[in-house]
C-alpha cells in the first residue's frame, strides 16, 4: 500500500518533470531553429564552398572522363581534343567559359588567355583533326600542362583551396610540399594576425588593469562617473571611433599639426602614424579596451579592500600585498578580458581595412580581398573555415576558463 | 607616495586615450573649412571659423536621409525579431528542466563570438542561393541573428534574479501560464528585455560588414554610407554624422543604465 503511494507520487513527479522539460524545450526551439537556419546553415554553406566546386566538372564531363584515364605524360589522342573542343565551345555558348578559364588559370597561371583565345578561334575552325587545329592555334595544347590543369580544375571535391590557404602546393607527382619561402602568403599573415592580437590583448591589459582598479575602489559617485568614460567609447559606433583615429593620426591630422605647431616636428617631416601597422594597433587597442576593463572591474569590485590591508598589517610591502594577495584574486577577470579581446581581435576587419594601409592588414582583410577583388571565393571560404576552427577552439577555451553562461555584456 | 602619483597619472592618460579621440570629432564637425584639423581661426575661437555647413550638407544630400531610413527599418525589424524569439528562449533556458542547457547557450551566443567577416561570407553564399542577397529581408534576418546573443544574455541574467515563487503564487490564484507570464513575469523582467533589445538595435545600427557583403545600393545604411565616406571622398560631412552618432550612443548608454536601475540585470560591468 505504502509502496504503491510512493510509486504513484514518483510517477506523478516524473510526469511533471517531463512536462516542464517539454515546455522549456518548446520555448527555446523557435530561436534554436532560427539560429540554425540563418546562421549555422550559412556557415555550413561556407564549409561546402571551401571544398566543393562543380563548375568545371559540370561543364566538361566527357573531357574529364577521358583525362582521368590518361597517365598524365603521354601524348593525347584525337578523341580527347574533339571532345574538349566540343564541350569548350558549348561552355562558351553558355557563358561559363570565362569562369572555367579563371579556374584553370588558378592551377597554372598564364592559361586563362590560352583557353579563351583558343576557343574564340576554334569557333571558325574546320578541319579533319581537332588535335592539329588546337595545337596550331596554340602550342600549349600539345603540352601535358594544360590538360593536367583542366583535370585538377575538374575535381568536384577538392582540397585545393586548403592547400593554397596553408601555403602548400601539389607537386607533379601528386605529393604535397610547402611553398618556397618567398611565395608563402597566408601562414605568415595568420601568424602576424595572432601576434598582433596577442600584442593588443597585452596592451589592453596593461592599460585596462589600473583603470579598472581605480574605478572598482573609488567612492560610488566617482566610480559611476569614471565608468561612463569607459562606457561612452564602448557604445560609440565603431566607424565613428575609427574616423576619430583617422582625424587624429593622419599626416595632416590633429596630432601631427600639434607637433608641428609646437616645433617638435618639421612641417615636411610629419610622422606616418596611420595607414600602417601603428594605425591598426592604436585604433584596435582603443576599440577593444572596454572589453578588458569591464570584466576586470566586475571582478575587482568583489574583492574586499580588507584583504590588502590585512596583508599590509602582517608586514607585506605594497608590492607583496598586491602580487601575493590582490593579483591572484583578479585572475578570473584577467582571463575573461584577455580571451575576449584576443578572440575579437583575431577576426577584426573594419578597423584594419580603414586605418591599416597595406602593412597593417589582418587575415580577415585577406578573406575580404578574395571575396571582392580576386573573386577566388573557394580560397576565401577555405581561409574563413581555418579562421573559424581557431575561433571555435578559443570559444571552447573561454567556456572552460570563464563559462559562457557567466558572460555579461560589457 | 610617488607610486600613487604615477598610478594616477597613468590612469588619467588612459582615460584621455579612451575619450579624447571621440571628443575631438565634435568641434571639428563645426569647421568652416573642409579640413580634418583645427584651423587657426578655430583655435582663436573666431566665430567665422565655425559653421554648420556640414550639418546642412547632411540634409541637402539625399543619401544620408535614405541611409537613415534604411538603418531604422532594418534595425527595428531585426530588433523585434531577435527580442521576441530571444526572450522566449531565455525563459526556456532559465528553466532548470531544460536539457543540454550549456550546449544550447553556446549555440545561441555563437553569433557574437564568430568574426562578422566569416558570418558575412557564409551568409552571402547562403542567402544568395535563396535569392535573399541584396534584399532588406536578407539583411534583417542576418542582423536579427547577430542581435540574438545580446538579448539571450541580458534576459537570462535578468531571469536569474526573478523569484519563481511569484509564478507559483499567480498559479495558485488561478492564473493560467500565459496569463501569469503577461501579468506577472513580463512586467517584472521588462527592463531586461528592453535593454537586450536596445543592445540588439545598437548592434544592427552599427553593423557594416554584412551590409557590405550582402547589401546593394538599395540597402545602404548609415554605417555603410560612413564606410563609403571614409574610403572614397573624405568630407567633413561624416564628422557631422559622427557627432550625431555620438549623441545617439550617449542616449543609449543612459537609457541602458536607467533600465538597469529599474531592475534589468543588464550589462555594463554587471555582476
Amino acid at each position: 500500500m505504502v509502496d504503491q503511494v510512493i510509486a504513484e507520487t514518483g510517477l506523478e513527479a516524473s510526469k511533471q518533470q517531463a512536462r516542464q522539460r517539454r515546455r522549456a524545450v518548446g520555448l527555446a526551439l523557435p530561436l534554436i531553429a532560427f539560429v540554425l537556419a540563418s546562421f549555422v546553415a550559412p556557415l555550413g554553406t561556407l564549409l561546402v564552398r571551401s571544398a566543393y566546386d562543380p563548375l568545371v566538372a559540370d561543364a566538361l564531363p566527357e573531357t574529364l572522363t577521358l583525362l582521368r584515364a590518361w597517365d598524365g605524360t603521354s601524348a593525347l589522342e584525337e578523341p580527347v581534343y574533339a571532345t574538349a573542343a566540343r564541350e569548350l565551345l558549348q561552355a562558351r555558348e553558355e557563358r561559363t567559359l570565362g569562369q572555367i578559364a579563371t579556374r584553370v588559370n588558378r592551377i597554372k597561371s598564364g592559361l586563362r588567355s590560352v583557353v579563351t583565345r583558343s576557343v574564340r578561334k576554334l569557333r571558325n575552325a574546320s578541319g579533319d583533326s581537332w588535335r592539329e587545329t588546337m595545337i596550331g592555334i596554340d602550342d600549349a595544347w600539345g603540352e601535358p600542362e594544360v590538360w593536367l590543369a583542366i583535370r585538377s580544375a575538374g575535381e568536384r571535391f577538392t582540397l585545393r583551396h586548403y592547400i593554397n590557404a596553408l601555403d602548400l602546393m601539389r607537386q607533379p607527382d601528386g605529393s604535397i610540399a610547402r611553398q618556397p619561402e618567398e611565395r608563402r602568403i597566408y601562414l605568415p599573415l595568420l601568424w602576424r594576425t595572432l601576434a598582433i592580437s596577442l600584442g593588443i590583448s597585452a596592451l589592453c591589459l596593461v592599460i585596462g588593469y589600473p583603470i579598472a582598479h581605480l574605478i572598482a575602489h573609488a567612492p560610488p559617485r566617482r566610480a559611476n562617473l569614471l565608468l561612463l568614460l569607459v562606457l561612452v567609447p564602448f557604445w560609440t559606433s565603431l566607424l565613428v571611433r575609427t574616423t576619430a583615429w583617422i582625424v587624429l593620426l593622419q599626416t595632416q591630422g590633429v596630432i601631427n599639426s600639434l607637433l608641428v605647431a609646437i616645433g617638435l616636428v618639421a612641417d615636411d617631416g610629419r610622422i606616418a602614424m596611420i595607414y600602417n601597422m601603428t594605425g591598426t594597433f592604436v585604433a584596435m587597442t582603443h576599440v577593444l579596451l572596454p572589453f578588458m576593463v569591464l570584466p576586470l572591474y566586475s571582478v575587482m569590485r568583489s574583492i574586499p579592500p580588507s584583504h590588502v590591508r590585512a596583508a599590509a598589517s602582517l608586514g607585506a610591502t605594497p608590492f607583496q600585498a598586491f602580487w601575493r594577495v590582490y593579483w591572484p584574486q583578479t585572475l578570473p577577470g584577467v582571463g575573461a578580458g584577455s580571451l575576449m579581446v584576443f578572440i575579437l581581435a583575431i577576426g577584426y576587419y573594419i578597423t584594419p581595412a580603414l586605418v591599416g594601409g597595406s602593412k597593417g592588414q589582418l587575415i580577415s582583410n585577406m578573406i575580404a580581398y578574395h571575396m571582392q577583388t580576386s573573386l577566388n571565393w573557394g580560397l576565401a571560404a577555405a581561409l574563413a573555415a581555418i579562421l573559424l576552427v581557431g575561433i571555435i577552439a578559443l570559444y571552447v577555451l573561454y567556456d572552460r576558463v570563464v563559462g559562457i553562461d557567466r558572460m555579461r555584456l560589457g | 607616495m610617488l607610486a600613487r602619483w604615477v598610478y594616477l597619472a597613468f590612469c588619467t592618460a588612459a582615460f584621455v586615450f579612451l575619450v579624447a579621440p571621440i571628443l575631438v570629432i565634435v568641434p571639428l564637425s563645426f569647421n568652416a573649412e573642409p579640413y580634418f584639423t583645427f584651423t587657426e581661426g578655430m583655435l582663436r575661437f573666431d566665430p567665422e571659423a565655425y559653421s554648420l555647413r556640414w550639418y546642412r550638407s547632411i540634409f541637402e544630400d539625399g543619401v544620408w536621409t535614405r541611409a537613415l531610413v534604411n538603418s531604422l527599418v532594418i534595425g527595428v525589424s531585426a530588433t523585434l525579431l531577435a527580442t521576441s524569439l530571444g526572450t522566449l528562449a531565455a525563459l526556456g533556458l532559465a528553466n532548470s528542466a531544460m536539457p543540454a542547457r550549456r550546449t544550447v547557450m553556446g549555440l545561441l551566443i555563437s553569433p557574437m563570438i564568430t568574426p562578422v567577416i566569416i558570418a558575412a561570407v557564409g551568409m552571402f553564399f547562403f542567402y544568395s542561393s535563396l535569392g535573399l542577397a541584396q534584399t532588406h529581408l536578407g539583411i534583417i534576418l542576418a542582423h536579427a541573428v547577430l542581435g540574438v546573443p545580446f538579448v539571450v544574455i541580458t534576459v537570462t541574467a535578468t531571469l536569474s534574479g526573478f523569484d519563481q515563487n511569484l509564478m507559483r503564487a499567480a498559479a495558485s490564484l488561478g492564473a493560467g501560464p500565459l496569463r501569469s507570464f503577461w501579468r506577472v513575469q513580463l512586467p517584472l523582467i521588462a527592463p531586461g528585455v528592453a535593454s537586450g533589445g536596445l543592445f540588439a538595435f545598437a548592434a544592427s545600427f552599427d553593423e557594416v560588414v554584412v551590409v557590405l557583403f550582402m547589401g546593394g545600393l538599395e540597402q545602404r545604411t548609415i554605417p555603410r554610407q560612413m564606410w563609403a565616406g571614409i574610403r572614397e571622398q573624405i568630407s567633413p560631412t561624416i564628422l557631422a554624422v559622427a557627432t550625431f552618432l555620438i549623441v545617439f550612443a550617449v542616449l543609449v548608454l543612459f537609457t541602458v543604465e536607467w533600465l538597469r536601475r529599474r531592475g534589468g540585470q543588464a550589462p555594463s560591468g554587471g555582476d
